[in-house]
């Protein structure tokens, strides 16, 4: 009998393991994490890896939805003093227990001066320890979005950092390598198992986690696989399970293929333009700047035909917009989401009334690896303007090039892509875009672009607790901007994964690919 | 032999040098890495500083002189990119390389020559006209095609091999090798075929046109005259002398093998040098760049020395005119 027992136990054990290994899913994408850190790197690729092993005090879910995660409620004591009360029996993953001290280490290293990820938690001033499970959060003022930040921002442990001598985040220009860069300890759905740097990353499921897995993995192996055709190939061979991202121009061969989908949804990412509005043009052949003119901005919007746009290069994925801003994120609006129509007549008729009825030169600039089919769309974007007369020079770089040239303001219209993320909220915009360049706000302004009415509601909404009274001014900022034609909104562009049939895989408008609620249904 | 070692030396440190300077040349119009390490909403003035802590705002001399001062003490830095020390980078991705060029270099050779001395034999034969063809297109396909051809055939089609990485590998100290394991061996396959292809078509066609000059030659007409077997007159006497250019021009192209391997370790995502290479190109990591566009031209001269020492042993002429008292 004795005997018979132990037998059962162990078919049942091996049933258990075979059953695991059917369910470890192969995920590929374009490149590696840069590393375990995540304070030490800012990048979102790393960011989304990385929390399946550590955690932030409140998260997403995947309708981007904040819920609690190592924080479980939270109030406001003072507008600069927020109370924080930690989920208890939460542990890392080498057994230590999550407390206070842990939050408090991990919140002001992800704002130490070292640490490039300190912008995306701005006003910060001090985390004080009020027992084992409650800390405070002293802001240097009002921060309405401070959970949006939080949700970026994950929690280490402190006795362990200590023990690895990692308190402060690895600075690279300094030349010194850190332990937390290549080993992790977090309280994450997914313990680190191996990892060879830009050749695969092993994952296992943490059978500890606090939460009820929604997801039915064993394991996750990831492979950076740089060239598309190779990602393709590997996904059509049944080598990898999941791609990210899927090149466009391959989805009519995936999904023709057996066995396998094209995972496709409207994304996050906004795609505009910019203008130089500064008193002279980089590359014209006229006196001052008739980008200066609202009625030649307006002429450029009435001459795109976004819809051809969305057809022709896009494949119909893309959805055309008249805002700066995704349906999804706050401060968005019907009204605003309305572009000027095609109408190359009338872009013609403006430009005689601006006094440009011969049109003008102007640099046209792009990158070329950085957007959904960028160098494309603005190749299309070159002759429907030069077919009402004006003479783009189309300047399409890598990257790196390209947003040097916006940095030093060196171009006259550029793209920019906008996800408003990791904050997920209009601000983003308004702080980022629209506001006079000053200080930490405008960095990516057009040059020369000043609305003071935008700018003191932009200031205002930074400090607004009330969510009513915040939204009413970011629609009211947002619609002044788009009056001003400050920028020319394109579309969003698409998200595009692939994946086997069996995989089943909720996909986030904000193109993060969360693991833990992927299952495998062999 | 001092001498000439020693004199190598010394000029391996000037190419090393000159190759450090046109690379740091050239970074200049890579663009700028600081938009990868900040996050997309930081203001100028926190792009200006990382900017300034990576020394990016100083004169580009200078930046060379710091790299150039640093190196010297064997220290390359810390990747841009990962964090990472650029010499444990390398040292890391070495292994993946040198197995993946050695095995593409072996086949050249194995493959190259034979075929080369048969179409030479026969020229008229359908078998050797046809190699003739087919070596046309393997010189003049691009080899990233080739890739992409062999990983749809036997990956996608015929899913007999794997369509990225190594495989499983084996540490050995600090070399990791995908020699001992079958998924190892098996994952080499497709991507050293790639990169012999170029080589070993080279090969052939050297080895084919080297031997009917040979041939021809009056020593070999002595030969037969004198009644010696066709073997040892085409293997003995005749394939001997081919190989002086032969070895000249692989040696060259072992440089080359090393070089293409970059495109190579793209298609196929094999973890070596080349694809660490192309990743910092793309991030504008310039420690690793730096660092590897030198260590590649000391692989150079190294290649070229070797094959330099290896003319005397094969070519007696050489040894006699080294010899003292000439």
């Amino acid at each position: 009998m004795k005997r018979h027992l132990v037998l059962t136990a162990a078919v049942g054990l091996s049933l258990g393991l075979n059953a695991a290994s059917a369910e470890s899913l192969r995920y590929a994408t374009a490149r590696d994490i840069y590393g375990f850190d995540p304070h030490s790197v800012t990048d979102s690729f790393t960011n989304i890896f990385v929390h399946h092993v550590y955690e932030p005090l409140v998260r997403y879910t995947a309708e981007l939805e904040i819920e609690p995660a190592l924080a479980t409620h939270w109030e406001i004591i003072e507008p600069t003093r927020i109370r924080y009360h930690l989920r208890e029996g939460v542990t890392f993953h080498q057994g230590q227990e999550l407390d206070a001290e842990d939050v408090a280490m991990s919140l002001m290293r992800a704002v130490h001066p070292n640490s490039p990820l300190r912008g995306n938690l701005p006003g910060l001033v001090d985390v004080e320890i009020i027992d084992d499970l409650t800390v405070e959060l002293i802001m240097s003022g009002p921060t309405p979005l401070l959970n949006n930040y939080l949700t970026n921002i994950f929690i280490l442990d402190a006795d362990w950092l200590r023990e690895h001598n990692s308190v402060d985040p690895i600075d690279a220009s300094r030349g010194e390598e850190g332990h937390t860069t290549s080993h992790a300890n977090g309280t994450g759905p997914f313990v680190v198992e191996s990892r060879r740097p830009d050749a695969m990353t092993v994952l296992a499921a943490n059978p500890d986690w606090w939460d009820e897995p929604q997801h039915n993995l064993s394991r996750i192996v990831h492979t950076p696989i740089a060239s598309a055709a190779t990602r393709v190939s590997a996904l059509l061979s049944g080598e990898i399970d999941l791609i990210e991202p899927a090149p466009l121009q391959d989805a009519q061969r995936i999904d023709s293929s057996p066995g396998v989908r094209m995972l496709e949804a409207p994304g996050l990412r906004s795609i505009m333009m910019g203008y130089n509005l500064s008193d002279t043009l980089v590359d014209g052949n006229v006196e001052g700047n008739p980008l200066q003119d609202v009625r030649v901005r307006q002429a450029f919007e009435h001459a795109i035909d976004m819809d051809l746009i969305r057809d022709r290069i896009m494949r119909g994925k893309s959805r055309v917009s008249g805002a700066l801003i995704a349906p999804e994120v706050p401060g968005w609006t019907e009204q605003m989401d309305q572009r000027l129509p095609y109408d190359p007549d009338r872009a013609r008729e403006l430009l005689a009334e601006a006094g440009y009825a011969d049109g003008f030169a102007f640099n046209l600039n792009c990158p070329n690896d950085r957007y959904v089919n960028d160098e494309g769309i603005c190749q299309a974007m070159a002759s429907m303007l030069a077919r009402v007369g004006l003479e783009p020079r189309l300047v399409t770089e890598p990257r790196q090039l390209h947003f040097q040239r916006v940095d030093d303001r060196q171009v006259d219209m550029y793209m920019l892509g906008w996800a408003t993320l990791p904050m997920l909220d209009g601000f983003s915009v308004l702080s980022a875009m629209l506001h006079s360049t000053e200080g930490a706000f405008g960095t990516f302004t057009p040059p020369g672009y000043s609305n003071p009415r935008v700018d003191e509601l932009t200031r205002a909404i930074e400090v607004e607790l009330d969510e009513e009274k915040r939204r009413s001014m970011l629609v009211e900022a947002l619609m002044l901007a788009k009056e001003d034609h400050a920028w020319l909104p394109l579309h969003q562009q698409p998200l595009s994964w692939a994946a086997r049939d069996e995989v089943e895989v909720t996909q986030s408008a904000d193109d993060l690919v969360r693991l833990w609620y992927a299952r495998i249904n062999r | 032999m001092l001498g000439f070692l020693i004199r190598r030396i010394v000029q391996s440190i000037f190419v090393m040098l000159a190759v450090a300077l046109i690379a740091f040349l050239m970074f200049r119009f890579m663009g700028d890495p600081v938009n990868s390490m900040v996050p997309e909403h930081a203001s100028a003035a926190e792009r200006a500083e990382v900017r300034e802590r990576l020394g990016l705002d100083q004169p580009l001399f200078v930046q060379y002189g710091r790299f150039i001062a640093r190196a010297a003490t064997g220290d390359f830095g810390l990747s841009w990119r990962n964090a990472r020390p650029v010499s444990t980078l390398l040292a890391e991705r070495f292994p993946a390389t040198a197995e993946l060029v050695l095995v593409a270099a072996f086949l050249s050779l194995a493959v190259g020559v034979p075929l080369g001395i048969y179409t030479a034999l026969r020229p008229h034969a359908i078998g050797a006209q046809s190699l003739q063809l087919l070596s046309l297109i393997g010189i003049s396909l691009p080899t990233f095609v080739t890739g992409i051809l062999l990983i749809l055939v036997f990956s996608v089609w015929l899913g007999w091999l794997p369509s990225f990485g190594r495989g499983q590998v084996v540490d050995i100290g600090w070399w990791t090798t995908g020699f001992l394991t079958g998924s190892g061996l098996k994952a080499l396959i497709l991507p050293s075929i790639m990169l012999c292809l170029f080589q070993l078509t080279l090969i052939m066609r050297l080895v084919r046109a080297e031997m009917m000059e040979v041939l021809r030659t009056d020593y070999i007409k002595f030969a037969r005259a004198r009644g010696l077997r066709d073997r040892s007159i085409h293997f003995r006497h005749a394939l001997k002398n081919t190989l002086i250019p032969v070895i000249t021009i692989f040696g060259l192209q072992l440089g080359g093998l090393i070089a293409f391997a970059i495109i190579t370790e793209t298609v196929f995502q094999w973890p070596g040098m080349g694809a660490l290479f192309i990743q910092a190109v793309n991030f504008g990591d310039v420690p690793v760049m730096a660092a590897y566009l030198v260590l590649v031209s000391f692989i150079f001269v190294v290649i070229n020395t070797t094959v330099d020492l290896l003319y005397a042993t094969i070519d007696p002429r050489l040894r006699v005119d080294a010899a003292p008292g000439h």
